[in-house]
Order: structure tokens, then C-alpha cells, then sequence
């Protein structure tokens, strides 16, 4: 038996299996955007036919970090921004792991920037969910990167000076080889953009619009939205970067003056992910490194017999 | 000490290849059957400014520097000649001559390259020369590696000088050279090191009576660092993954691990910053890798919060913690033990963390394996404390020292057939974080294993990972997470991993941890060979703390002394704490100029110590003892 024989395995995945027999404690409040990625990431896995204990789902601090409560997978709840670097790791020394990683708009935007910029650079194969709701949830309504300029709340009462982040402009440019936006208000796109995303050899970022009724009023802030890829209005091909990045940039003005538009705004299928580089270069074994300390067989070289001539 | 040690120091700027040469030349003395100790002195700089390097060379095995030293290469600092006048390296050109004169012993030899180098314009060198019995030959290197190759190998023509006048068989060096230079520079280097060897045995009288002893070993030795022995360790203990951001010193080990692990189907990442190294890290381990990161005093700070999530979460990891002088950026090249208590306490809450702190060279292998086997075994974050004296100074060790099996064994984890018997929750859920746990380890299950999926989370968790704020179940865990140290604890009292130097039995005690045992050994000898008597403990276990081997070791003398490299007396503060008395038997010496003690420097802070009176020495503190 191999170490890890749930990976692979071949039978009919249930969406139910993703739902956890215990009901966590409640923190998320009704009417939360949240609930419609839960719901859209559920219905992707039978899709994609992957098993609740192939998938490593990495969370961040935040509303959004509480979506391992929600779903059952090998989970890991991490720390305020720092899910990508966990997650990448993960990736790295087991490569035939579904690799999630999940946070929000403060936690990846915010926090995590670095690890952003940097994960997508390297094109990880795995794929990111950033919950944006323009605000900061959990800690009680706080004016996140991706909040409006002259959005007011307790910590910034003249109305925040800053620009928003322009999230898809900022995964494009540092080299994410997919880049989408999806809305919590509509699970069926949101579902075919995860199974797309987690499909995708490569980096996948997903800004992914939710709506905050508890501290952003309005709960359908994000409705009407447009889908780009459907929509006679736009003419852009995705798989070509200066488009992609002019009907990115046009999707990010046009939230703050109530347009949304969503969809896939970038899909390169042809970069290498990290993974490949890596092993091209010599860097990165063939074989998952997490297989070689179950494989009773593997010989496992020593530091004496390869380095210490070198030495004498 | 014997008599007829060698303690050679080379000097020049740094770039000159002072680093390369005295490794060569520490190597060529070990291979003529000596033992050697190098303690290298070097500016935050990458061209210019005074370096050097000492090498102490015995019959005896050499544990420490030396007191001083006594034979000088000055090679002249080639940065230092800035054509523009006033310019920035324009006044540091006599430096690596004049700089180095202060410690150079009575009777010592000095070779200086004329080349660079004007003794005239070193105020009173003559008079001082003769008043220190010096034996100065003035050499043009410059001119003979200009004529017979490249200025640069004006290194080269400083060691067949030397070589000559120490006698020293040429071969050594000739054979380190064919196997490190390319054909090109072989030759010419070559010529280079017979010419100025010849030239100098012709044409000086030698006065000085300093020649190197003759010496051999009875097995194999190798000579490293002890940022080789960490990196080999890690190695020999299975670690195939390693993250981390560049940081002098922790430099080194991350530097070795990374040329390494692709030779051995390993993974190494040089990542955007110390959050995301150790993140990584931790990441990796979870998947079921043995993973290591590290960093030095200011990128370790930034770790702070993956560590804790580590001790919440039980993901096995090992840091590494090169210390280098601070606070903040400090002395970024040069030695201090002051972040131990940054390593005891950093990160929120109460500290479930393994430190050990090696004492030697030799022995940084062995706490690296072992800092692995209690990070594994235990589900625990481990960090591996050292400092950039240990890190960067070369020993020679008998080959056979890491002759050990490997050992990939990833400690504390179900395999899938144990899975299926293993406590799950209601819905069949895994229990990772289960109550009844022997030793306080409960074993994890590593992602895509069937039938062991569980949530790890940095908040508190009940033994199905769910995040849980229960006051009894929170009691629970903490109290099993504590008790791991308690079981790594007895674990480590049977592997009784201080160092005992000196006789069983005496009437003083010299405490150290880390760096400076090798320098503590040295003086509790030359203490003892002086009619003192005194015994000395060098403590590699920080936490958990060795109480029972301290408390039997402090209740078997009248006093004692802690020898530490800082201003606060960290160690000998955690020594108090952890025995909560004896605070009026344990007085402090202390040093934290930049440099490591010197063996004289603790005989002297001893016997100063012992007849109640201030230290004389301008570079150590004594603090004496203040009660609990």
C-alpha cells in the first residue's frame, strides 16, 4: 500500500464529503458572501474528482480563514497573511496534493502582499482564493487595502486617502499564469472558475467578490455583475497579456463606479509552473519528496559519503 | 598549551582572499599531522577594511584561541590604495600591520608585503619591535607575485615566506592548490610559493626561534566548521528541505544546505523574507518532509510568529539561530551570545520549544541530529542556537565522528494502516490532537494519507483540530503540550549532553554555554595546572533546562562562575530561574567588545573573581553574585 493512497484514487466523489459531520461554532454571519464560495468550492471537487484527503486547503486569519471550519479536507488554519508560503511548501514536497490556499483582502492584499507578489512571480501550481469584501470583517469593520478611496470607518474617519489595491492588475503583472474574478453571488460561474482554476498548471489567483452584510450594508453590492467572457460588449482575448491587462484594469475602475465584471481575465497554458522549473533545472526530484520517508527501499545518502573529501 | 604552539594570523582587506588562504593554510597543518583552531575577525564589508584570520596549530588538540598570537603575515589591505586623495579607504593602507600589533606576543615573528605596506609610517615601530623582541622581515610580495604571475597572488608568496621561516614542508600547500586551482593559476602560483620560499631562506638570517612542531594523527581527520557540521547533520538526519533569506552569519548554513540538497534529490528555496522561510518550512514538514529554516538575530525575530503557530499547531520544525552582536543590526559579523532570551521567549504565550546550543564544532553535529530527532519525535518546534564564532571558525575532527547511519525516520506519524485503528472523532473524523496521548505525542497524519484528514490551527483546538474555546479542553491541551518537555526532558538526561571538564571533584565551578566551552576547557586546565581547583560545566541544553545535572553540579562547589558573551548575564539569569536559588554562589565574566574570550582573559576573571576584586582585563566584566 502506498503512503499516501488517497491521492489518485479513482471512484465517485460526493460534494457531501467536503461538509463536516460537526457544525462549527457560528462565525459567519447570515447573509455572508462566504457561504457562496463554501457553496461553489464544494460543488468544483466532484468536478475536478478529488477526495476530501488529497486536498490541503490553507487558510489565513480572518472570516474567510474560518472557511476550514466549513469544509473538511486536510486543513490548516494558519497565521494573518501566510498561507501562501505554507501552502507553496506543501506543494513543493508533495506535488500531487490539490494545493488550496484561501484568505481575504486584508490577509492577502494587506499582510500577505509580499507573499502574494512572490507566489505568483514563481507560479506555484495551485490555486488562491482571496474573499474580497472590502472591508476588514472579523475585527469589526476596519478599511481594508481593497476598500474604496474615502471609505470611512472607526480607524480611518476622514475617509481612507489611499487607492485600493488593484488586485488583478497586481497577479498579472507579478506573473500569476491565471487570473480571475468571480462573485459570491453567483455560484454557478464561481464553480466553473474554481474548476478551471484548479485545473490550471500554474499560479491561479481568484479575486473572489463577497459581500459583507454585516459591515458593508449593502448585501448585493456586488449585483448586477457582468461576465466578460459571455458579455457581446467585450471583446478580449485572454490569452493574450496586454488585453488581459487592459480589460483587467478597465474591471477594476469600473467596481468602484458600481460596475462589476467578472471572469477569467488571463489563462497562460503554457508556462511552466514552479514545480516544472525546478525540476528541469535540477533542483526539485521527479518523485514526491514526502513518498521517500514511507518508501522503506529508498537509500538515504549521507552527508559523509557525498561532502567530507572535500574536507580531509 | 605547549611551548612550541603556533598561533599565525594573516591580515589584509577584506576581498584579498585572507579567508581562502588561512583555510588553505590551516589545512596544510592538519595535513601535516597538527591540530588546528581558526578564529576569523572580519568588517561588514564586502572590499576593504581590516581582516583576519588566526590559526592555532599544536600537537595537543587546540580547543579555543589562542592568548594573543605569535607570528604575523601582514599582507596589506589592496582596496585601501584609493588613487583619489582624502578618499574613503585613504587612511586604513598600514592597518593590517599596525592594527594587529597590539596582540602580537613577545618574540613574535612578523612578515609584511613592502609592497603595500610602510612600517615608517607606523609611529614608533622600531622601538616597539625591540622593546617586544619581534623578528620583522620586510618582504616586496606585491613585486614577486607581479612578476612571476598576478598581484593577486601576492597571498601565495606570503605563505612560502612564512613557510620558510616556520618550516614548513611546501608539498602541503602545493598539493591544496592543484586540487583547488584551475591549471592556469596552478603554475604561476606555483613558482610563486618555491620562489619566495627559496628567496627567503637566502637571503634573511632567521633570528626567531618559532618553527612549527612536528605532529601526527592517529586517524583520519577533516577540517570544518561548524556551520558544515550543522548543514552535515541536518543531512545525516534525513532533512531534505531548507528556507530561509540571506543573514550573515546564518549565511553559511544556508548556503551549504543549498548546494547540497539538489545533489540529494532535496529541496531548498531562498524566499522573500524570514516569515515566509519559516512559513515554509512548516508547510513542508506538514506534507511530510524534515524541513529546516534559520536565520540570525534580526530575520529570526521575524519567525516569531510561525514559531508559535509550530507549538500550537505540533508541526515538527528546526530554525537555526546564528547570533551575531546586537541589538537590531548590531555587530553584523562579529560574535555575541545575547539572543537567548529572544530564542527562550519569542512568540506569543506560553513556550513549548526545544533550544540546544552547541558547544562545539564537533558537537553542533550532533545537536543538529539531535535538535531533528526531538523536533520529530515530539511534534515540537526546535531551535538550534549557536553563535558566528561557532559558525565561522574551522576545527579539525576525526572523520570517523560522522561516519552514522542516516536517520529519515519522520518521528511521530501514523502510517495508513495505523490510521484505521487510530481514535476519529463522530463522522469518522481523526483525532491528531487526542487527549491520552503517551508523552504527551499525539502522531499526525501527513496530507493524502487515507482517512487521516484533520484541521491544524494556530488558535486553540480540540483533538479533532476544530477550533474550541472549551475552559477544560483548553486546560487539557496546554497541559499536553507541556508535558512534552517534561518526557523530552528525561530523554535527554539519559543522554547527558553537557560537557564535564576538569577533575569530578573540586572547590570552584566555571559554567558556560555554547560558543565558549572550548575556551572555559582551556582555562579550567591552565587553572588547574596553577593550583586553583576547579571543574567546568558547558551547558548545551537551554530548554528544557538541565536542572538535575546543574543543581548536582552547583551543590558540589563553593562558587561558581558563568562565562558568557554579553552584557546582561542571559545564561546565568536562566540558570537562576530555572533552579530558583543559588544566586549567591553564581557571579558573571562577561564579554561583549565583539570578540570571543581569549583562555587568559577567563583565568584571569577567575582568579579575580575568587579573591573578590574587579577584573583588570579592559574588555571583560565581572558581576559579582547578588543572591536570588
Amino acid at each position: 500500500m502506498s503512503a499516501f493512497s488517497a491521492i489518485g484514487e479513482d471512484r465517485e466523489i460526493d460534494r457531501e464529503e467536503f461538509t463536516p459531520t460537526l457544525e462549527p461554532q457560528a462565525t459567519w454571519c447570515p447573509g455572508c458572501g462566504d457561504f457562496g464560495v463554501l457553496k461553489a468550492l464544494k460543488q468544483a471537487m466532484p468536478e475536478i474528482g478529488r477526495n476530501p484527503d488529497e486536498v490541503l486547503l490553507v487558510t489565513g486569519i480572518g472570516c474567510s480563514g474560518k472557511l476550514n471550519s466549513y469544509f473538511e479536507c486536510y486543513g490548516y488554519h494558519s497565521i494573518h497573511g501566510r498561507s501562501l508560503p505554507i501552502a507553496r511548501a506543501a506543494k513543493l514536497a508533495n506535488p500531487e496534493l490539490e494545493v488550496i490556499a484561501a484568505g481575504g483582502d486584508g490577509d492577502g492584499y494587506g499582510i500577505g502582499g509580499n507573499h502574494f507578489m512572490h507566489t505568483a512571480r514563481e507560479n506555484h501550481d495551485m490555486t488562491y482564493i482571496v474573499f474580497d469584501n472590502e472591508i476588514f470583517g472579523l475585527t469589526k469593520g476596519q478599511t481594508s487595502p481593497t476598500s474604496p478611496k474615502g471609505h470611512k470607518s472607526k480607524t480611518q474617519p476622514h475617509g481612507s486617502a489611499k487607492d485600493p489595491i488593484r488586485p488583478l492588475s497586481l497577479a498579472l503583472t507579478s506573473g500569476a499564469s491565471y487570473v480571475a474574478r468571480t462573485a459570491a453571488v453567483n455560484p454557478n460561474q464561481a464553480k466553473e472558475i474554481l474548476v478551471e482554476a484548479m485545473q490550471h498548471d500554474g499560479f491561479a489567483h481568484i479575486d473572489f467578490l463577497t459581500q459583507c452584510p454585516t459591515w458593508n450594508k449593502d448585501a448585493r453590492q456586488y449585483v448586477p455583475y457582468i461576465d466578460v467572457n459571455e458579455s457581446d460588449d467585450y471583446d478580449f482575448d485572454p490569452t493574450n497579456k496586454d488585453e488581459a491587462a487592459a480589460m483587467a484594469t478597465e474591471a477594476e475602475q469600473s467596481l468602484y463606479e458600481g460596475e462589476v465584471l467578472t471572469g477569467r481575465f488571463y489563462v497562460d497554458s503554457d508556462r511552466l509552473s514552479y514545480s516544472e522549473e525546478k525540476q528541469a533545472i535540477g533542483e526539485m526530484p521527479e518523485e514526491p519528496l514526502a513518498e521517500r520517508y514511507f518508501d522503506e527501499d529508498y537509500e538515504w545518502e549521507r552527508a559523509h559519503d557525498m561532502f567530507l573529501d572535500r574536507h580531509k | 598549551m605547549t611551548d612550541h604552539e603556533l598561533m599565525w594570523r594573516i591580515a589584509g582587506g577584506s576581498g584579498d582572499g585572507i579567508a581562502s588562504t588561512s583555510q588553505n593554510f590551516a589545512k596544510a597543518l592538519m595535513r601535516a599531522g597538527l591540530h588546528v583552531f581558526t578564529h576569523r575577525h572580519y568588517p561588514s564589508r564586502i572590499r576593504g577594511g581590516h581582516t583576519y584570520t588566526e590559526v592555532r596549530a599544536d600537537t595537543e588538540p587546540v580547543r579555543s584561541r589562542g592568548d594573543g598570537f605569535n607570528c604575523l603575515l601582514a599582507l596589506g589591505d589592496s582596496f585601501a590604495r584609493n588613487p583619489k586623495e582624502g578618499a574613503y579607504y585613504g587612511d586604513e593602507e598600514v592597518k593590517p600591520l599596525s592594527e594587529n600589533l597590539d596582540e602580537l606576543n613577545e618574540g613574535g615573528v612578523i612578515v609584511y608585503d613592502t609592497g603595500l605596506l610602510d612600517a615608517d609610517d607606523i609611529p614608533d615601530f622600531e622601538e616597539r619591535a625591540e622593546e617586544n623582541d619581534w623578528h620583522v622581515y620586510p618582504i616586496n610580495l606585491r613585486e614577486i607575485a607581479r612578476e612571476h604571475g598576478r598581484e593577486v597572488m601576492r597571498n601565495t608568496a606570503g605563505v612560502g615566506a612564512t613557510a620558510a621561516l616556520l618550516g614548513i614542508d611546501l608539498a602541503y600547500f602545493e598539493e591544496l592548490m592543484a586540487e583547488s586551482m584551475p591549471e592556469d593559476i596552478l603554475e604561476p602560483n606555483k613558482e610563486i610559493l618555491h620562489y619566495t620560499h627559496d628567496m627567503v631562506k637566502e637571503e634573511f638570517e632567521f633570528t626567531h626561534d618559532l618553527r612549527v612542531p612536528e605532529g601526527s594523527h592517529d586517524e583520519e581527520q577533516v577540517l570544518l566548521s561548524g556551520s558544515d557540521t550543522i548543514a552535515y547533520g541536518a543531512i545525516d538526519e534525513g532533512c531534505r528541505f531548507i528556507a530561509g533569506y540571506p543573514m550573515t552569519p546564518w549565511t553559511e548554513v544556508f548556503t551549504i544546505m543549498s548546494q547540497a540538497l539538489p545533489q540529494l534529490g532535496g529541496i531548498s528555496e531562498q524566499v522573500e523574507d524570514e516569515i515566509a522561510a519559516a512559513a515554509l518550512a512548516l508547510g513542508a514538514s506538514h506534507a511530510g518532509v524534515k524541513s529546516m529554516s534559520g536565520s540570525s538575530g534580526g530575520g529570526f525575530a521575524l519567525m516569531s510568529e510561525p514559531l508559535g503557530l509550530a507549538e500550537m499547531s505540533e508541526t515538527p520544525v528546526v530554525l537555526v539561530e546564528a547570533m551575531r552582536a546586537g541589538p537590531s543590526m548590531g555587530l553584523p559579523t562579529k560574535p555575541e551570545q545575547a539572543d537567548l532570551e529572544h530564542v527562550l521567549y519569542t512568540s506569543q504565550g506560553d513556550s513549548n520549544r526545544v533550544v540546544l546550543a552547541p558547544g562545539t564544532v564537533a558537537e553542533a553535529y550532533e545537536q543538529s541530529r539531535l535538535a531533528f530527532q526531538l523536533a520529530y519525535g515530539y511534534n515540537i518546534p526546535a531551535i538550534l542556537l549557536y553563535d558566528q564564532k561557532i559558525g565561522g571558525e574551522l576545527m579539525n575532527v576525526p572523520a570517523s565522528h560522522f561516519d552514522r547511519e542516516p536517520n529519515p525516520d519522520l518521528g511521530a506519524v501514523t502510517t495508513e494502516e495505523e490510521l484505521e485503528d487510530a481514535p476519529h472523532g463522530p463522522g469518522g473524523k481523526f483525532h491528531r490532537y487526542r487527549y491520552d496521548a503517551e508523552d504527551g505525542v499525539s502522531p499526525r497524519a501527513i496530507p493524502g494519507q487515507k482517512g487521516g484528514h484533520f484541521l491544524v490551527t494556530g488558535n486553540e483546538h480540540n483533538p479533532a483540530g476544530h477550533i474550541d474555546e472549551d475552559p477544560t479542553n483548553r486546560v487539557t491541551q496546554v497541559e499536553r503540550r507541556a508535558s512534552k518537555l517534561d518526557a523530552i526532558r528525561e530523554f535527554l538526561d539519559d543522554k547527558s549532553t553537557q560537557t564535564y571538564m576538569g577533575p569530578d571533584e573540586a572547590q570552584y565551578g566555571l559554567i558556560t554555554f555554547g560558543s565558549q566551552q572550548g575556551t572555559v576547557a582551556e582555562a579550567v586546565d591552565r587553572l588547574n595546572d596553577a593550583g586553583h581547583s576547579v571543574k567546568g560545566i558547558g551547558v548545551s541544553d537551554m530548554m528544557p533546562y538541565p536542572v538535575e545535572e546543574m543543581t548536582e553540579f552547583l551543590e558540589s562547589v563553593d562558587e561558581a562562575l558563568v562565562v558568557e558573551m554579553n552584557s546582561s548575564g542571559q545564561f546565568r539569569g536562566l540558570t537562576q530561574k530555572e533552579l530558583g536559588r543559588f544566586g549567591d554562589k553564581l557571579s558573571s565574566l562577561l564579554k561583549y567588545n565583539g570578540e570571543p574570550f581569549e583562555p587568559a582573559e577567563i583565568v584571569t576573571g577567575f582568579e579575580a573573581s575568587i579573591e573578590g576584586q574587579d577584573v583588570p582585563d579592559q574588555q571583560t566584566t565581572y558581576v559579582p553574585a547578588a543572591g536570588d
